[in-house]
Order: C-alpha cells, then structure tokens, then sequence
C-alpha cells in the first residue's frame, strides 16, 4: 500500500508559538505545514522561509487566496484575531485548532475528549495551565464525583507573553470553566502564578481536588498514574513530583476529603526553551490534536 | 489622572479585616468585622480593608476556605462605617474584574490591586475597570525587596499609568532593612510622585514595620498600613495603634484618637485573636530569608502533616525563590524534605 498523502496545514501566527509548532509539526508523518502567516515582516517568517515554508507577512488574506487551501488551520494570534478569522475558515472548509483564549469551538484537551471532537470545524486548546491539569482533573472524575476542583499553575515571567499578561482574567475563568466541562468537576476554580525567579524556574502545577472521605483512594491513585502516561506520549517532561496525596477531612471541607497533585512541566526543548512548559503543552497538544484530525481527514478523498 | 485628598500629613489604612485574615485562617465572622470596624471608625481610620487575606477569591484550597462569604463581610463593614471607606485586595491571577464588580456592588469604594514587584504589567485591565467603576485605587508591589529601588519604580509607573493612584511599597515577607525601604520610597516618590501618592506595607517579621513607616512618612510616603494588634500574615503588620502613637509623639497629623485604638486593640481585636503573631523562630525566617509572610501558618500545616520542621520549609521557600500564591509550593517542599529524611536513615 502507498504511503497515505500528507494533510496541509497552515499556521497563523509567526511568534514563539508558532514556530515552536512548526517545529513539532514538522516531525509529523501525516501534516505538512505547506504556510506560515503574519501580518508584519518577522523573524518567525523568516524562520518559516529558511525552512521551506512558503510564509507572508500579508495575513489570512493571502492565505485564502493559495490556489492549495489549508484543510488544517492552527491560529497562535490572539483572541480578537481569532474571532475574526474563525468564521472565514469554516467558510472555506478549514478545521481550525485555536491556541488563543478566543473560545469558539468545544475545549478539547487531548487525552481526555479529542476523539468526540475530531470532526468539529473548530476547537480551542483552552489554556496552558488547563492543559497541564485537566488530565488529572478528569483522571478523578472518572473514579468518584468531584464536587469541586481547584488547579494552581505556576509559570515563569518570561514565559508570560503580553496577551496573557494583558487580558489574566480569560486565563482564570477559561481554565476554571474548562476544569468543569472538559475535566467533569461540579465546580472548577483557577489560579495562576508568575514569578521572575533566575534561572527560570519550569512550570508547575497543582491540582486539588475535593472528593468523598470514603472514595476508593488506590484507584484514584491508579487512575492518575495512568493518565500521566496518556499525557507523557506528547508530552514527555510531564511528570508527578511525588505520589497523590490524600487529606482526610478538614473543618472548612464541607466534610470532604481532598486528593492532591503536583506536577512538573519540563518543555521538548523544540524552540522554546525547557522551562516554558506551559507553552510547551499548548504546541505538543495541538499537534497532537491536528495528528487526529489529519488522520481522519487521510480516511476520506481530499 | 487625580489622586485622592489627604487631610493629614499621612493617611493610615487599617488592614487587620484583611491581613489579619492569614493570622485567623480565614475564620472571620461578620459579628468580629462589625466590631471591628465600628471601633476603626471610631477612632479615625479613613481607610478599612476587608477581605480573603490573599484578595477576592481566594477562598480555595490553596490559601485556606472563608468561613463568611467575604462579599457578606464587605457589606457587612459597609453598613457599620460611618465615616470610614471599605477597601478590598484584588490580586490578578486569583480575582477578577467579576469579583471587584461584587466587592463595588457590596459597598467596596477603594481596591488596592496587588502584583508580584516585577509584574505589574497584570494589573493593567484591573485597574482599568476599578477607574471605570469610579473607585480610589492603590497597587501593591508585593515582595518588594526582590527588585531595585530603580526597577520597582518601573513598575510603580506601569501602575500608576493605569490608572494606579497610589503604587506601594509592599514589604510581604517583612524583610526590608531601613536603607532599603528609604532608597524604595525615594524612587518611587522621583518616578511619580508627581501625580499619584505613594505608600508603603509593612510586617514585623524583623520588627521594622514601624521604623520604617516613620522612615516612609520622612520621604514623602503618604498611605502607610497597619493592623490592630499587628493582626496579619508572618510576625503581622505594623500594629495600627502603634503607628498612631509614634506618629503622634513625633507630631505628625493622622487625624487618629490614639487611645481609642489602643481601646480597639486591646477591648475588641485582642479576645477574639487565634494567635497574636509574633517574631517567634518561623517568623524570623521569613523577614531573614525574605519569605511572603502568609506562608507561615501553611508551613506549620505542612510541618505537622509530614512531620518536617516548618522554619526548614519557609527557608527551603526563600531558597526558590517562591512568590506569593505559591502556597502550594509548601507541601511539594514538605513532602520533598520528608521524602529524603526518610531516604538518608
């Protein structure tokens, strides 16, 4: 059998987001990343071009005009960008995978509800600190109800671009709306942490959830183990700093007990450095949704 | 942009219905706020800050749950003031505008905006909206020994070019030596001290909060914090009624009754204090290895639970270097030092 053609893909928005995704992408069998687009000269352009990625600085204008359109689209712009952008890609048939905070598509974290959300013509990654929590979020809800869960994620300052260092508030009320619908608790809270600390300190994040004091604790722990590998197959920095970590009971629990997690987020190392974890999981995730769509997209006659 | 009136030569906000609630875990009830501002109000304090010790919406697992709503405490405040103004914390990251929406509906006029010393570029959409909502507004550059006098200044003016009123001098772990808090005011105050005010929050974790406020008021600062009976996080705060009497005995104007304060430190916070923070070893380690002051009663919670000295912990935290919200960092430290105890005997 003949190697299955390779799905096309474009990707809009040149920063360190971008390019970090060009980067993964191009390791991909199944996507080739036939454009990169700005909307100003840059050195992520550049980068494209030295590639071998045909790249304009003329935005989703020119894009829409290639004579070969995209059928896979990822916008690492902003949120407003975005907003304007979707529309035109269902238009012209193209999925869309969306790395900014803009929300329009269902909240997909990939080993969680990818595979109902494949055909969508739009998905939003939700955030980096949902991406690095939702998994264990819904690790836990899948043995015992989670009344209430609460994830803190720290990242370095130089890994805080100024979107999200302008407009923190999408941060907190997309994650905690995500840690609800995608990660199947009753309520969702969200937190998160910059510090500027020499060298940069890698991303962490912890996860607490409220549970039954008579939940069945050895398969929660189970089932976290087993979803951590589910994340380390894109992600393989992910890890647990140390084994869940069980609370009976305290008098301001409502009479739960709490289930704790500590993460460690160490990036591929592609072009963003290590540390950037939390941009790390936002690229590796999208690949890993775009891998899916691609698949499928292979399956049918371009 | 305007800033506020300031009848005297520096105006006192009094914090102990939000700092103090590290120091009472968060178990204020709306009976101990009334009082307790009825007895601020009483003696002067213009200015009542009330809220979750780590701002709107920290009531989590991570900084320890509210026993009362704080937007019932908020209302609560308002009703009994008469003549005092309720102020909230706000820190990006943990609240949202949503919250400082409530804290305004709830009778909140002043929101004090807090950022780590290097972040202020995350209040800018907060203290948008506080101005949009008409309210006095005031920045908190937390951690502030953990930058130079010339970059804080920096991000004093990213604030106050927000629509900040008054950027602070926030102290948070209490370890600001008195050259050090003067050369902080004295950049600040050169940078934009010409339209906005500049303020400064103390704790006593190495007994400077006061010395330094007098220091402060020296170079021009005119907000400066306290707590009755120092009620806050780490050693507390400079306590209120202690700045009233220094201030007094040097001459200088805060509008306070200096007996009625003592009166409302000793008749009404005093009963109803779980601790009375002090400068024990734990506390000390924090101004010493420039740790934020909430950690303290998260440490020793973690000290119990995993059976590791809690002064260890919070010098392991200034060791990372860890910013305020990273209370969560304590138990991963805890479980850590646990984990190698047991793995060297």
């Amino acid at each position: 059998m003949s190697q299955p053609r390779k799905v096309t893909a474009a990707i809009v928005g040149p920063g360190n987001i971008g390019t970090d995704l060009l980067y993964k992408l191009r390791r991909s069998d199944r996507i080739d990343v036939a454009y990169m687009v700005g909307v100003v000269e840059s050195e992520g352009l550049t980068r494209a071009r030295d590639l071998g990625v045909e790249a304009s600085s003329e935005g989703v204008d020119w894009l829409l005009r290639q004579d070969v359109l995209p059928e896979l689209v990822f916008e690492a712009t902003s949120a407003t960008a975005h907003r304007s952008h979707a529309p035109r890609f269902e238009a012209a048939g193209i999925q869309a995978i969306d790395l900014t905070p803009a929300h329009i598509g269902p909240m997909v974290c990939p080993p969680v509800n990818l595979n109902e959300n494949r055909l969508a013509a739009n998905v939003s990654m939700i955030t980096c600190g949902g991406q690095a929590t939702i998994p264990m979020v819904a690790a836990v809800s899948s043995v015992t109800a989670v009344p209430y869960a609460e994830i803190v994620a720290s990242v370095s300052s130089r890994s805080a671009g100024p979107g999200t260092r302008a407009n923190i508030d999408e941060f907190t009320q997309t994650t905690s709306q995500a840690v609800e619908v995608v990660g199947g608790a009753k309520r969702g809270k969200a937190i998160i942490i910059l510090n500027p600390v020499e060298p940069p300190m890698i991303m962490r994040d912890t996860v607490f959830c409220a549970i039954s004091p008579d939940a069945d604790r050895d398969a929660i722990s189970e089932s976290i183990h087993r979803m951590v590998g589910a994340v380390q197959e894109y992600v393989p920095g992910y890890a647990l700093r140390a084994d869940p970590q069980f609370d009976d009971p305290r008098g301001q629990w409502d009479g739960f007990s709490r289930v704790a997690v500590f993460l460690e987020v160490k990036g591929a190392g592609d072009f963003l450095p290590p540390y950037a974890g939390n941009l790390d999981i936002m690229t590796a995730a999208a690949a890993r949704v775009g891998e899916l769509m691609a698949q499928h997209l292979q399956e049918v006659p371009a | 942009m305007t800033r506020p009136d300031i009848t005297f030569d520096v105006r006192i906000t009094d914090t102990t219905l939000r700092d103090g609630s590290h120091a009472m875990s968060h178990q204020f009830t709306e009976q101990q706020v009334r009082h307790t501002v009825r007895a601020l109000d009483a003696a002067g304090i213009q200015i009542v800050e009330v809220a979750h010790g780590d701002g709107l919406g920290g009531s989590s697992f991570n900084y320890g749950f509210s026993l009362t709503d704080e937007f019932d405490l908020i209302a609560a405040a308002r009703d009994e003031a008469s003549s005092a103004k309720i102020a909230v914390l706000l820190v990006p990251g943990i609240g949202t505008v949503d919250d400082l929406k409530r804290a305004h509906d709830a009778g909140a006029e002043v929101v004090r905006i807090a950022t780590h010393c290097t972040e202020a570029d995350v209040s800018v959409q907060h203290f948008k909206a506080a101005r949009d909502l008409g309210m006095e507004t005031a920045g908190f550059l937390m951690m502030a020994h953990r930058t130079s006098p010339e970059s804080l200044a920096e991000q004093a003016r990213i604030m106050v070019d927000a629509g900040c009123q008054c950027p602070y001098v926030t102290d948070s772990a209490g370890a600001l030596l008195l050259n050090q808090a003067q050369a902080r005011f004295e950049a600040l105050i050169d940078e934009v001290g010409d339209e906005a005010w500049v303020g400064y929050h103390g704790h006593q974790n190495l007994s400077l909060g006061v010395a330094n406020s007098v220091l402060a008021y020296e170079a021009g600062v005119k907000q400066i914090d306290g707590s009755l009976c120092a009620l806050g996080a780490g050693a507390g705060n400079s306590p209120t009624e202690v700045l009233g009497a220094v201030f007094d005995r040097y001459g200088i104007k805060t509008g306070l009754d200096v007996p009625a304060l003592m009166a409302a430190a000793e008749e009404v916070v005093r009963p109803y204090l779980r601790r009375w923070p002090k400068m024990d070893r734990n506390a000390i380690v924090q101004g010493w290895a420039g740790v934020y002051s909430s950690f303290l009663l998260h440490a020793e919670a973690a000290s119990d639970r995993y059976d590791v000295p809690a002064h260890a912990i919070l010098q392991r935290c200034g060791e990372l270097g860890l910013v305020g919200g990273q209370e969560d960092m304590i138990i991963d430290i805890a479980i850590q030092m646990s984990q190698k105890a047991r793995s060297d005997t």
